[in-house]
């Protein structure tokens, strides 16, 4: 680590510069993406067509299509020509409206081999859009750690070697703001992306992006969490991308028609100061006010999904999180969110690791972390998810996969398939805060059984049949990944819609793609399969067009403006999806409806199923769930709900449970299970306009107007 | 502190106070860029007058600390730091933090009392409050 920031600045050493004249933002738009090679140094613009923001739109969708050009079928994440491209969207950056700041982060995955996408926050998509990029693409590998400046006030960048540890991302933000800043006011002009030790040592590496929070002093950071973006990251040898950018203001997206996005924003930000503290207290506890409800309906995940509530969850609850979180402060991601919910512990001295002693700013705990790295490893103990958040996001490694790992080790150590001998003693059995802490660093610094655990549980799976005799069949059952990655923290057990949601997915069970369980299993508004394959078309596409745009989803439901429930669907809430066209056409200038909304989803969203397929996945059987998010897998499981699955048996069933072994009830009860998964991915294909194999259908992408040649090739090949 | 303090009963919404106000800070009569707002109301006595009572609750949500209060007490926005996220607008309680929809930064009364010098009936005037 450099001694001083005054040492780190003499030890810049630019490799290569470009200066360049900073393309205006038109509508949205700069119309120019840079382009890095950073195995030889190359520093490029290249022009955005027409083509790219009419098909394609921005963020994500300007993700896949450089990537699709950037790389052979062939290509493994760990190629040179793998890129890692960031892009907001047109209407990222504007500060009228909650949640317009976000950044899509694009790359081949360790994790799936496969297409990643992460949506995350913080300060760096919206200053590179205004420094004149629409978006940032890299392409590569570096042979020393380098570091890429973009200098947003003077039109210049730079590909440096600086003198600078990057394993602890927390300090690699900072010192760098802290080394561009001219002064304490200009710190908020910065936005730094760095990985961590993590992104080194395992394939969960994240990005961390990084915000600076003027009341509390500190580079704050938000995370492209899924997919191991940041083990490419560090594989590539990048320490840090910077940016900066001073000149913000609101007309800086210089929209079509500033005055539409002020009403529009007026109005949601009107009824957010009105609803939320009656609502989902985002503004309280940000998205960890989940985790009350979700307990008490039964959907939280506990040891490793087999429960959906404990009775010591009040340790985690929704109000004991608020009361770590420092209250009446504006913690948006990006300036100007009323929503408001990237909330934060401070002064948390920690009790572990590396920087055992120190007081520390927390970002988080939201709710997948306390769920995954808490319940779901059967650990109540806010002090430890903090502390295992803090470490998570400095080592810089996913806390959801983080969470579903130690979940799936800590079973696996309960039935006997590994052990002592096997984990360096760690005992992991459930609620075991201080091995599950142990585990989290030596995951972070690639020491021990972490080296195992941080290879992900697909590969997890692999080792532990093949090296230590376990069963793969149960493995496979218990073992919650799909594609190769981990499932985020919600039970779906008792969903058949959400056991869609998750894994007839385009990157893996995420619940960025549809999050149905409420609308399934609490309000019944699904109650045919057609329903449920609807609701798998049409929240996708929805969702998907977040991305495109460098939007977030929260401020669409969560906050629920008045009147709502007297609306056709209300779960669609009419009147933030009309909020969100205006925006878009009052940015762009464009004009479209509720429908062409979907549309520009669906272009995007099928263009990257058969990016997929392309790399040899994307199809059905990787669409396939571990039985665990499907139904009960073990005695116990079945037990825990065993008036729930009697009661299914008897009168979806026809059977008669009273007589009946727990072993058949509960393979009668997978039988039917399986069967309606296979059935709804047969109605969910059809809806979509794919395949029975889950192959978009030519007259498909003809009619979605992305049938260029190469992609035709991929899905003639395949049909 | 000094604010602009209300007697609705006596005000006969002739708007001398709006035309003031944004004739000096906007160089335009147009009641809609004033920083107080006179409306006619069903409720007793059938006039309501907004304009800002200094209460500073926008200061904690402005996320670039444009919003601040001088020495005498008056809230003020430093419109070179806003950026425009009408935070400060959506919180306000007496909905006297104004915006318009030709101009990127919301505006507020700062006490400046040249509106009260021109109210021909007293309906508003300067007030110490503490």
């Amino acid at each position: 680590m450099a001694k001083s920031i005054e040492d780190m600045r003499k030890s810049r050493r630019a490799l290569a510069s470009y200066d360049y004249d900073q393309a205006e933002v038109e509508k949205g738009y700069t119309g120019k993406t840079l382009y890095i090679n950073i195995s030889d140094n190359t520093i490029k613009s290249k022009n955005v067509t027409e083509q790219m923001k009419d098909i394609f739109i921005g963020g994500k969708g300007f993700g896949l299509w450089y990537l699709w050009n950037g790389v052979k079928p062939e290509t493994r994440w760990n190629d040179p020509e793998n890129e890692i491209v960031i892009s907001s969207g047109p209407i990222g950056g504007i500060t009228q409206y909650p949640g317009s700041g976000k950044s899509l982060v694009v790359t081949l995955s360790p994790l799936t081999n496969s297409v990643m996408d992460s949506n995350v926050g913080g300060f760096f998509g919206p200053y590179l859009k205004f420094s004149g990029w629409d978006a940032l693409e890299i392409q590569g590998k570096a042979e020393k750690d380098i570091v890429i400046f973009i200098d947003g006030d003077k039109g210049k960048i730079t590909i440096e070697e600086v003198d600078i540890d990057p394993t602890a991302s927390h300090l690699v933000s900072e010192q760098l703001t802290e080394l561009l800043a001219e002064n304490e006011k200009d710190k908020k002009n910065i936005s730094i992306v760095s990985s961590g030790s993590g992104g080194e040592n395992t394939n969960i590496g994240i990005l961390n992006f990084s915000f600076y929070d003027l009341r509390r002093k500190v580079a704050r950071m938000k995370q492209a969490g899924r997919g191991g973006i940041g083990t490419v990251f560090r594989d590539k040898k990048i320490a840090a991308l910077a940016v900066k950018f001073s000149n913000l203001s609101g007309r800086s997206n210089n929209p079509a028609d500033p005055s539409k996005i002020a009403k529009t924003g007026v109005k949601i930000t009107r009824e957010i100061n009105k609803f939320d503290d009656e609502q989902f207290r985002m503004r309280q506890i940000g998205t960890a006010n989940l985790m009350t409800p979700m307990n008490d309906y039964d959907l939280l995940p506990v040891h490793n999904f087999k429960y959906g509530s404990h009775p010591d969850a009040a340790g985690l609850s929704s109000d004991t999180l608020r009361d770590r979180f420092t209250q009446n402060m504006p913690d948006g991601c990006w300036v100007g969110c009323a929503l408001s919910c990237c909330k934060a512990v401070d002064n948390f001295e920690l009790k572990t690791g590396p920087f055992k002693g120190e007081k520390v700013l927390v970002d988080g705990p939201e709710y997948e972390n306390a769920a995954g790295l808490g319940a779901n490893c059967g650990i109540f103990d806010a002090n430890y998810v903090i502390e295992a958040n803090f470490y998570c996001d400095t080592y810089g490694i996913d806390t959801i996969s983080t969470g579903t790992i130690i979940a799936f080790a800590m079973e696996c150590y309960e039935n006997g398939i590994i052990n002592k001998e096997i984990t360096g003693g760690l005992e992991l059995t459930f609620g075991n805060a201080d091995a599950a802490m142990e585990l989290i660093h030596q995951m972070g610094q690639g020491k021990g059984f972490g080296k195992i655990a941080s290879q992900g549980v697909r590969r997890m799976k692999k080792i532990f049949a093949e090296e230590y005799d376990a069963d793969p069949a149960f493995l496979q059952d218990i073992g919650m990944e799909n594609k190769g990655l981990e499932y985020s923290q919600y039970q779906a057990k008792e969903s058949l819609a959400q056991q869609g949601g998750y894994a007839m997915t385009n990157k893996g069970p995420q619940h960025d793609e549809a999050w149905l369980i409420f609308m399934d299993m609490v309000n019944n508004q699904l109650p045919t399969f057609e329903k449920k394959a609807e609701a798998l078309h049409y929240f996708p596409m929805f969702r998907t067009w977040f991305g495109l745009q460098g939007l977030c989803k929260l401020p669409w439901n969560d906050i629920v403006p008045e009147g709502n429930a007297q609306t056709d669907s209300p779960e669609k809430i009419p009147e933030h999806v009309q909020n969100y066209v205006d925006i878009f056409n009052a940015v762009t200038g464009k004009k479209i409806d509720q429908d062409e909304m979907i549309r520009q989803s669906e272009r995007v969203y099928n263009f990257q199923r058969i990016f997929n397929l392309r790399l040899g996945f994307g199809t059905r059987e990787h669409d396939a769930s571990p039985y665990r998010a499907l139904g009960p897998v073990t005695e116990e499981e079945y037990e825990s709900r065993s008036e729930r699955y009697d009661k299914q048996l008897k009168e979806d069933l026809g059977i008669d449970p009273t007589e009946m072994s727990i072993t058949d009830k509960i393979k009668e009860m997978r039988k039917y299970r399986e069967g309606r998964y296979e059935t709804l991915m047969d109605v969910v294909y059809e809806r979509r306009g794919w395949t029975k194999n889950g192959i978009p259908k030519l007259e498909k992408i003809k009619e979605l107007g992305i049938d260029f040649p190469e992609v035709v090739d991929v899905v003639k090949k395949n049909l | 502190m000094k604010i602009v303090g209300i007697n609705e009963k006596e005000c006969t919404m002739c708007g001398a106070c709006e035309t003031t106000c944004s004739t000096f800070y906007y160089k335009e009569d147009d009641r809609l860029k004033s920083a107080i707002q006179v409306e006619e109301v069903e409720a007793s006595p059938g006039v309501a007058i907004h304009v800002c009572n200094q209460c500073g609750k926008c200061i904690e949500v402005c996320p670039v600390e444009a919003i601040t209060r001088t020495k005498k007490g008056i809230v003020t926005i430093n419109k070179k730091t806003c950026i425009g996220c009408f935070n400060c607008v959506g919180v306000c309680p007496t909905d006297t933090m104004f915006w318009h929809e030709e101009l990127v930064e919301p505006f507020k009364c700062i006490s400046c009392a040249r509106c009260t010098k021109e109210c021909p009936t007293e309906a508003i005037f300067m007030e110490e409050v503490s």
